[in-house]
């Protein structure tokens, strides 16, 4: 039953409408500054942060099958570690690169004890690996500032000595920044799902055992999904501070844990795009809904629980139905449902 | 013929019941084994001793006489130990290609790539179609394991246990649940990729036909004990065998 005419061109036309899809939002992301104003690019850059923490967090959970508490810890330490490193210095992507390194440090530690559990197990021990960098955060006042958080940061200039200097001090011109490494960041993920770690990694998701007999420490591929979630934790985290121009210990309770997971659930936790459409939805919803009431999470929390019972498999892959017709042989629903 | 398995007094309880008894077992290079034996005869946990699914209480297991009896289940793969499930354990939501795809990227030392494309792989992705041939699937490459027909399900295990192209491969009950008819093309199967790939099987099986009809040796085993060990002729003239299957007509007696 080799594919039919009919079915590779099916594939090829869907191939089409989603690069047209993709060049589209770029399109719009690349233009938003100049046309919407400060609130919007403002907005913007907080999603795409989001979305950048939540499709790194899915690495671990819609393609690894493991669900962590603890990821807010994570990035945390990226945040908090930028911003030393940029209240000591000025140097924007030295900033980033200390976040990320460190993030990805600590979640290969953190990892290396936690991965050795699965389910309930693993969720319990990263929630209290999440609280114990928040409790460091809140009770290290000589370093973190302790509830007052680091504060005064400043959006240093993104240089390279003797190279070059732009100044990125406006919201307009840090969003660039934003854009570009959230764009690089999931280009990568991207790959990485594509490649043969990641077929190993959604292995692990589907028979942790078949991954064994198949040859492979799953302990290995378990951490390696871990200390990638944990560097886009911190890479997000680090590019918030800037943003923000603070770090506050709230960035690391384990309730912001949650963000990334609620994104993910509302976008699709078995669709790349999902944890990125799931974050534009979360932050505009919040958005709108804490305009109207203070008692904004509640309602959210409402909301969230519609959306996830309404569309089964995420938002992401009812919209699919909608604008891909399906190859006859692949029915994905029947396999996700 | 040179030994390739050996296990030694192998011992394991569950619960205090002795699941496996004393268990001493050879196998030979290049030869097709069958175990047989009651349900609860020890032949499964057996199995998962040997390829370290679980580990005994004691007893040693040697593979070319180098001790694998507490290796991590991925090492003994990577020394030639492979194995199918009773029960189907494939990939669910991969493709059909992707669920024998990994086992090959895996024994190949590409499978931590992490930014190259699964498509440049082009030696393991003709191993993979090969397989995917041999088995029988490759109409069937971009379909989600996970709606595969029982029977292709059994073709796909059968598929990714010979992927890490094992010296020794144990495949438990291969034909579980299938028709007569499917049943005889799957020992065809074996008996083909046995003789092409120079496979040594070790296969748990319950129609005494067919393990008679295929098998170089049968071990029979009872209440986690081995209690007959020889060639197929031999074993139906066994005295205990008959005993156990009494009443059932299997060994052809009326």
């Amino acid at each position: 039953m080799e594919k039919t005419i009919g079915e590779i061109r099916m594939e090829n036309r869907n191939r089409v409408v989603a690069r047209w899809l993709l060049g589209l939002l770029l399109l719009v992301l690349f233009i938003l500054p100049w046309t919407l104003g400060t609130y919007v690019t403002w907005t913007a850059s907080n999603i795409l942060i989001l979305a950048l923490y939540a499709a790194g967090f899915n690495i671990l959970f819609g393609y690894s099958g493991l669900l962590s508490f603890g990821q807010a810890g994570f990035y945390a330490i990226g945040a908090y570690v930028c911003a030393k490193i940029l209240l000591g210095t000025s140097f924007l992507l030295l900033g980033f690169l200390g976040g990320v390194l460190a993030a990805g440090l600590a979640a290969l530690i953190i990892g290396f004890l936690c991965t050795r559990h699965t389910q309930i197990y693993f969720a319990m021990l990263t929630l209290s690996f999440g609280m114990m960098i928040h409790s460091i955060i809140w009770k290290w006042r000589d370093v973190t500032g302790g509830d007052d958080g680091l504060v005064n940061v400043p959006r240093a200039p993104l240089a390279i000595p003797g190279l070059f200097s732009i100044d990125v001090s406006s919201v307009e011109s840090y969003y660039y920044v934003v854009l570009v490494i959230v764009a690089l960041g999931i280009f990568l993920l991207w790959r990485m799902v594509n490649s043969p770690l990641g077929l190993a990694l959604q292995g692990i998701r589907d028979s942790e055992q078949r991954v064994a007999f198949s040859g492979l420490s799953i302990q290995k591929f378990r951490l390696i999904a871990f200390a990638i979630s944990g560097m886009y934790a911190g890479m997000a985290g680090s590019l918030m501070v800037p943003l923000l121009k603070s770090a506050d210990p709230g960035m690391a309770h384990w309730t912001a844990s949650a963000e990334p997971l609620m994104a993910t659930l509302l976008g699709g936790i078995y669709n790349f795009a999902g944890p990125m459409v799931g974050a534009f939805i979360l932050y505009v919803a919040k958005e709108l809904i804490a305009r109207y009431t203070e008692y904004w999470s509640m309602v959210l929390g409402f909301t969230v629980v519609v959306l996830v019972l309404g569309f089964r498999g995420g938002v992401v892959s009812v919209l699919q139905g909608l604008l891909f017709r399906r190859t006859g042989t692949v029915s994905k629903r029947g396999v996700d449902a | 013929m040179t030994g390739l398995l050996r296990v030694e007094g192998l011992i394991k309880s569950f619960d205090g019941f002795l699941a496996i008894n004393r268990v001493d077992l050879q196998i030979q290079a290049g030869t097709l084994t069958s175990i047989i034996g009651p349900n609860g005869a020890g032949k499964t946990t057996l199995i998962n001793l040997i390829t370290g699914k679980i580990n005994p209480d004691a007893g040693r297991v040697y593979l070319d006489e180098i001790e694998i009896t507490r290796l991590p289940i991925h090492e003994r793969v990577r020394k030639g130990i492979s194995r199918s499930f009773q029960i189907s354990n494939i990939f669910p939501r991969l493709t059909v290609f992707q669920n024998i795809q990994l086992p090959v990227l895996a024994r190949l030392g590409y499978a931590a790539f992490p930014l190259a494309s699964r498509d440049k792989f082009s030696q393991a992705n003709a191993e993979v179609e090969e397989i995917m041939h041999a088995v029988g699937l490759w109409g069937k490459k971009d379909q989600p394991a996970g709606v595969l027909s029982h029977g292709d399900q059994r073709l796909l295990e059968i598929g990714m246990a010979i992927a890490p192209r094992p010296r020794l491969c144990f495949l438990d009950e291969p034909c579980a649940g299938m028709n007569p008819v499917e049943h005889g093309q799957v020992l065809d199967l074996i008996m083909h990729l046995a003789q092409e790939r120079n496979l040594t099987f070790v296969i748990v099986e319950h129609d005494m036909d067919v393990v008679f009809a295929v098998s170089d040796r049968v071990v029979v085993m009872n209440k986690g004990e081995i209690l007959a060990d020889g060639t197929p002729d031999m074993i139906k003239q066994h005295e205990g065998v008959r005993e156990i299957y009494l009443g059932e007509d299997v060994l052809g007696y009326a």
